[in-house]
């Protein structure tokens, strides 16, 4: 891995630079293209697909039957529905208790005669009623002011520990790039939303949050740091903390990616649909898209939003004038000058 | 060689978590001694399987539930279950008539009493009191005392009286006012004649407009109330607590204190005003709970400030369940366990299996690029990780003693997520070490500088995950929570290893031989890190930077320059006989 600790040491003295805060209008581009997409096609798909926790659905009961063996009843329902993703348990000692999505009449009927012959038993002996959310409006309520407080206590938080109110926004940005990301990828790919799925945003949210905050740490390490005389302009200094934390950007993502990466193999290819594929898919992708939009939205947009600042604007002036008199002047000190060109 | 603080303070700390750790498996221990703690945390619904319990409304005949009813009612249920303990039980609608409550785990008496009873509080004032019926329980002297609020007029008696007060013959004269007798009919009269206090159930509940005939809980007095001056729907919290004397002494006795919004105050301050100029029982006050009267103290005093204080044979349990009913407001209708079957697991067991050996084999994977990105260095990573996962592991189990957490599938996941968290702390703790060495400075020195920037970075990154840990816990209900507390729980665990586990390690291991002299496969060689070998543990900074840093030392005037490049041109400009700090060993 001696190339790899080669790459971070380049990163770190700036010889080596990727120029991301200068090319933000790309980078502003990549977004806006991925929010349309995010946001276009779910719509064209006909909306999200959401769970039997969140719309309620149909429920048969059996009673009074020999085996209260689950694999019958799910070949049962998938028979008639073969979309269908039955949430089977045993009731008392005797019972089973089959939920799925909301069926039509006919679905219902076709099911309940299917699951009566599955187990042998009169079609009289399986109750079929609708059920109601066990996500109720009620915890949507609660969860989004939950949320909103969050997310403006978070702000407050962070213009205080930066002490500029712009890092904030520029987190929020970011964050909210994420998330739209994310619900657009279960949009189009047709993923049910489940609960496990919700508390999969709500972790991406912390994570994207987190990410930021680190990066934003470095930057504001390395702006304090300028001084007057600084060849750096503002930019070039935020790009410089990118730079220093790419490594560690991409040393943390795959760590945490690893994991839940494996969570998801195994979620979806060895048990198909359930609780470990909703809440993994969520997260690979929410946990990619936090580390990705932080690197290329928030740096370059914080970038932008201070760049504008008479202060700022003033310094730059300075720090470019600098620059251009080392670079003529360099006759010898050719690398040192490309190091702090390229920055 | 003599210990230098550093060291003195990385054992301190050591010594430290050792404790925390050997506390957190005897509390552990005590809870399983004593019964109801275990040595493994309990599962939720989705993985243990538990309790469906179906919930059928009392209608009297052709009352029908609308869906709107049908759904306050999951609220204000989903509300007192989560209040007590983070169970993450499920509460649904069936069939548009009645409810179904599943929990995990098997409920008692009183976690039934707590769902379904309906906890419809009213504030009646008493037109008559009199000994009940025949057949009905002796009378063991009322517990009923006289507290309405913070008047604290010690005990008046609410012994019933026998009041012989003459009905009204006709109702012909409209009552004036809720203590008003002419409320009483004929008809209301002859009923009370023959009420027994066995026949009240739960559902006897008159309209807030009319009379309503009850007894004590205990069956010890019966009554004929008057309309309803305040409901519960005025409270706007309830808490329960021991009864205090004026000299601030706990008698105690534990009792609901009420706290009313502006209408319900004022409706309180009126009330009392008009019932503490009447007589006999006509001056008596009762909260009537769910059609049964649980207290009816005299009204010795106007209470204006709304915060009525109700005693009756209360414990801490019951009291504690009163007030989380009140609070979140009485159910739209009464319900009943129409049947209660034990279910099984939704999810089974293969799910937490594989969810368990999909953790495993991410954790393999994260051990091998730990040890290939940082070689030696790697085994910190691991030791933090299983020292992390010891304390959480263990804390899991506490909680889900003493608050009744249980650990779902979402949870697991989530807490196989917040590996890549806790590394990270790690992670940006090594890079910034790294960065030190880069700069030229020693190992020593450098794990200390390292750690001073980037604790700043962890704990306010970590705050931030704090933050959002303890709104969702505050404000949200359902699975948020436990989902909640999970991130809490692993974002303070990230905190506590990273600074009592890892820093001190480092500090320890910056001082061997190995990692001191930077062998290449400790992951903190200074050579494959770009500073150059000067010697035993010396190092000079990197070409790049040396050369980017003589150049500007050359070019510009030195008074023109910023501190830190006039340091570091000092630094060069004093030669390779100055040590850049590693001097100790």
């Amino acid at each position: 891995m001696a190339s790899f600790n080669q790459f971070g040491n380049d990163l770190h003295t700036g010889k080596l630079s990727y120029n991301i805060v200068g090319r933000r209008k790309v980078w502003y581009l990549v977004a806006g293209i991925m929010i349309l997409i995010a946001i276009l096609g779910p719509v064209l798909r006909g909306g999200f697909t959401f769970g039997i926790e969140f719309t309620g659905g149909s429920e048969f009961v059996l009673s009074e039957i020999s085996t209260q063996d689950q694999g019958p009843a799910a070949d049962a329902v998938t028979e008639v529905v073969p979309s269908a993703v039955p949430k089977i348990s045993a009731v008392g000692s005797d019972g089973i208790r089959v939920q799925t999505d909301q069926l039509t009449d006919t679905e219902s009927r076709e099911v309940r005669a299917s699951l009566a012959s599955a187990y042998n038993v009169d079609p009289a002996q399986v109750t079929s009623s609708f059920i109601g959310p066990s996500w109720g409006q009620d915890i949507t309520a609660s969860a989004i002011r939950a949320l909103l407080t969050f997310l403006v206590l978070a702000g407050v938080v962070m213009a205080l520990y930066f002490r500029t109110w712009k890092m904030a926004v520029a987190a929020m940005v970011a964050l909210l790039h994420d998330l739209v990301i994310t619900a657009g990828f279960y949009g189009i790919t047709g993923f049910e939303i489940t609960p496990a799925a919700v508390i999969g945003f709500l972790t991406i949210l912390g994570y994207s949050l987190y990410d930021t905050v680190v990066v934003f740490d470095k930057i504001r390490e390395n702006t304090s740091l300028d001084g007057p005389e600084s060849r750096r302009t503002f930019a070039d200094s935020v790009n410089l903390a990118v730079n220093q934390t790419l490594v560690r950007s991409i040393n943390t993502s795959i760590v945490a990616v690893l994991p839940v990466a494996s969570i998801l193999v195994i979620g979806a290819f060895v048990l198909g649909a359930g609780t470990l594929r909703d809440i993994s898919l969520a997260l690979l992708i929410g946990m990619l898209v936090g580390t990705y939009s932080t690197i290329f939205i928030a740096a370059p947009l914080y970038a932008q939003m201070r760049e504008g600042e008479p202060e700022i604007r003033k310094r730059d002036k300075k720090a470019l004038a600098l620059k251009a008199k080392a670079a003529g002047t360099a006759v010898t000190g050719t690398d040192a000058a490309r190091a702090d060109v390229s920055a | 060689m003599a210990k230098s603080s550093p060291t003195k303070k990385a054992w301190r700390s050591l010594s430290w978590l050792g404790v925390i750790i050997i506390g957190l498996i005897a509390l552990n221990g005590v809870g399983v001694l004593t019964g109801g703690g275990s040595w493994t945390p309990k599962l939720a619904l989705d993985l243990e399987g538990g309790t469906q319990i179906t919930l059928a409304p009392k209608l009297e005949s052709g009352q029908t539930v609308s869906s709107e009813q049908l759904n306050q009612a999951v609220s204000i249920i989903r509300q007192r279950i989560d209040s007590s303990g983070v169970s993450e039980a499920e509460i649904n609608t069936q069939g548009g008539q009645n409810i179904v409550v599943s929990i995990p785990g098997t409920p008692d008496d009183a976690t039934l009493n707590r769902i379904e009873s309906s906890a419809k509080l009213e504030f009646r004032p008493v037109l008559i009191a009199s000994a009940p019926s025949a057949d009905s329980v002796g009378t063991d002297d009322s517990t009923a005392t006289p507290t309405p609020g913070a008047t604290d007029d010690a005990a008046a008696e609410a012994t019933p009286e026998a009041t012989e007060s003459a009905p009204a013959a006709t109702p012909s004269v409209a009552p004036t006012d809720a203590s008003d007798l002419n409320n009483i009919t004929p008809a209301l009269q002859a009923e009370f004649d023959s009420f027994q206090c066995s026949d009240i159930d739960t559902s006897n509940v008159a309209p807030a407009d009319q009379p309503l005939i009850t007894c004590e809980t205990d069956g010890s007095v019966k009554y004929i109330l008057g309309p309803v001056e305040v409901s519960g729907e005025n409270i706007s919290d309830a808490t329960n607590g021991q009864v205090t004397t004026q000299s601030g002494a706990t008698t105690g006795e534990w009792a609901v204190n009420i706290v009313f919004d502006s209408t319900g105050t004022k409706a309180f301050a009126d009330v009392t005003t008009r019932l503490s100029g009447l007589e006999g029982a006509q001056n008596q006050f009762a909260i009537v709970l769910d059609g049964s009267v649980i207290s009816a103290p005299r009204t010795l005093a106007v209470i204006t400030d709304g915060k009525p204080q109700i005693t009756g044979s209360f414990d801490q349990d019951t009291s504690k369940a009163l007030a989380d009913q009140l609070k979140f407001g009485a159910l739209p209708i009464s319900f009943t366990v129409q049947s209660q079957d034990t279910i099984s697991a939704t999810l089974g067991s293969t799910q937490l299996q594989s969810g368990l050996i999909a953790g495993l084999i991410g954790l393999i994977l994260v051990v091998l690029y730990s040890l290939v990105q940082y070689r030696l260095l790697g085994l910190v990573t691991v030791a933090s990780l299983v020292v992390a996962g010891v304390v959480t592991y263990f804390l899991i189990t506490l909680l889900s003693w003493r608050e009744g957490y249980r650990l779902s599938l979402a949870g697991v996941a989530g807490l196989i997520v917040a590996i890549g968290i806790t590394a990270d702390s790690f992670i940006v703790y090594f890079e910034r070490v790294r960065d030190e060495l880069r700069d030229g400075r020693g190992l020593v020195s450098g794990v200390e500088a390292g750690w001073r920037r980037a604790i700043r970075t962890i704990l306010a990154s970590d705050t931030v995950n704090f933050l959002a840990a303890a709104v969702l816990f505050i404000l949200a209900v359902g699975n948020v929570r436990g989902f909640a507390l999970t991130l809490g729980l692993t974002t303070l665990v990230d905190l506590l290893v990273v600074a009592l586990f890892t820093h001190p390690v480092l500090q320890l291991l910056a001082r061997t031989k190995f990692f001191g002299d930077g062998h290449k496969f400790s992951g903190l060689d200074p050579r494959a890190l770009g500073a150059v070998y000067r010697g035993r543990a010396q190092f000079q900074p990197s070409a790049e930077v040396a050369s980017r840093k003589a150049s500007s030392a050359s070019k510009e005037a030195v008074k023109r320059q910023t501190i830190a490049e006039r340091k570091a041109a000092e630094l060069i400009g004093s030669g390779s006989s100055t040590s850049t700090d590693g001097k100790d060993s």
